[in-house]
């Protein structure tokens, strides 16, 4: 019987859609850090300066950085329902790749969390006087660097799934991981401003998406075996 | 092998002539300074249900985690069909099928969603399959509620539709009994003969009297 077995193609989609649909029948999970990521970036106006020369300045910063902590509060629901009520022990269980079956639920997580934030961020750019002709940069390096942080968070939630009080040591574990990004990410965004090439800035970025990818579902693999154990 | 008790035995030269199923060897299993279990030696072939019984914290679930490899923290080796587990882990987790105390259940999903995630981790299925599946483990009408509205019981149901649909050979079941009426413990020891006849194994811990034939059994602590 064993031709019936799913190909781990088959089972990455259906692990994929799974999470998905979750996702949609929990909106409070993805409507609340997107929220977030807007008062975060509204804040800013208020506490600083609304000058719009000055607003302009530190656009691409708050950007990242309410970018950077929104995504770091929709973290913790990656795999902590999972863990709970036993279907982290299933994933694990299955006889494909668990690198896969993590990419599928990362990828997973950052349609439903990273995603809204970047298509929403030109509007706040407006907003916060960046400069027109920042702005398609601004969304290809949150496009590139929203799913490096989905990645990289995803390492520091399998490892603290099994704590009983996580809070802050996610942050603690997650935040300094995520600081060259967010250099790549506003760096390429004031170099617009300076009129240097692009190019390679991007070329940085995109290799750490690429590195991302290829090596941190296997680091929250192994973070994961070790939880569950 | 026609004895139904403890299949203890340390004589390394009894090996059988078809190789067992699952073969554990000199396991040994410490939690906190104490040791749970030591020397143990058992084996399961096919057509057989294995009894693993002890008291409340005898280590009953720690050595069902152990033979699944969810838990890394023994000693000893376990074999499957003679070789050991690592060197042919796709087979031997496309052999497995692992219910544990938390058995699997998304909250927000329905029977449905879930049955079919969980089946698809493993073997291809369709929907009429597991709405049949569903349907017999009394979860009729139920199909589509979210699960957070169903009881323990039903919930539990839902991971037990999974013994329906699996090809698996290899039963892990810890405490599958719990929260089950008279009706569906009928239902689940029916089961488990079945799969045992169909030349499947199981291993299952339960405090309950299990009416099954040829029923070995393993005592800790």
């Amino acid at each position: 019987m064993s031709e019936t077995r799913t190909s781990t193609g088959q089972a990455f989609r259906a692990t994929l859609k799974r999470d998905l649909l979750i996702a949609y029948k929990r909106k409070n999970d993805v409507v609340n850090p997107f929220m977030f990521f807007l008062i975060v970036a509204t804040l800013f106006p208020i506490g600083i300066t609304p000058e719009p020369e000055r607003l302009g300045e530190i656009a691409a910063g708050v950007l990242w950085i309410a970018a950077l902590l929104a995504s770091l509060l929709a973290m913790d629901s990656l795999y902590r329902a999972d863990y709970e009520d036993g279907s982290l022990e299933q994933l694990l269980l299955s006889s494909h790749p668990l690198y896969f079956m993590v990419l599928a639920k990362n990828i997973a997580h950052w349609l439903v969390s990273g995603l809204p934030v970047v298509l929403v961020s030109p509007l706040i750019a407006y907003m916060l006087n960046l400069p027109p002709e920042s702005y398609l940069i601004l969304f290809v390096t949150l496009l590139l660097g929203t799913p490096i942080l989905s990645l990289l968070g995803s390492i520091g939630v399998a490892l603290t799934v099994g704590l009983g009080s996580r809070g802050l040591i996610l942050a603690v574990i997650t935040l300094p991981m995520s600081v060259p990004i967010l250099i790549a990410g506003t760096l390429t965004v004031q170099q617009t401003l300076n009129g240097a090439s692009l190019l390679g800035y991007l070329a940085i970025m995109g290799a750490m998406l690429l590195a991302a990818i290829s090596l941190a579902p296997l680091a929250s693999a192994a973070a994961l075996r070790i939880s569950v154990n | 092998m026609a004895s139904s008790v403890a299949s203890t035995n340390n004589d390394p030269n009894s090996v059988p002539t078809i190789p067992a199923l699952l073969d554990a060897r000199d396991l040994f299993c410490e939690r906190d300074d104490r040791i749970l279990f030591q020397a143990l030696n058992f084996s399961v072939t096919e057509g057989q249900v294995l009894q693993v019984k002890g008291s409340n914290g005898s280590g009953k679930t720690t050595l069902l985690r152990i033979l699944c490899g969810l838990n890394d923290a023994y000693r000893g080796t376990i074999r499957w069909y003679g070789r050991a587990i690592e060197s042919q882990a796709e087979e031997f987790y496309a052999a497995l099928l692992y219910m544990g105390h938390r058995v699997g259940v998304n909250k927000v999903l329905s029977p449905l969603e879930n049955l079919r995630w969980t089946c698809s981790l493993q073997q291809q299925v369709d929907t009429d399959e597991l709405m049949v599946a569903l349907a017999e483990v009394g979860l009729r009408g139920f199909e589509e509620s979210q699960c957070y509205t169903l009881s323990a019981g039903q919930q539990q149901r839902v991971s037990l539709a999974r013994l329906l649909i699996s090809n698996a050979k290899l039963w892990i079941l810890d405490e599958p009994f719990t929260t089950l009426d008279s009706l569906g413990v009928k239902q689940l020891e029916a089961l488990l003969r079945g799969h045992a006849d169909e030349g499947g194994a199981v291993i299952v811990t339960t405090h309950h009297q299990l009416k099954v034939a040829d029923l070995r059994e393993l005592t800790l602590g």
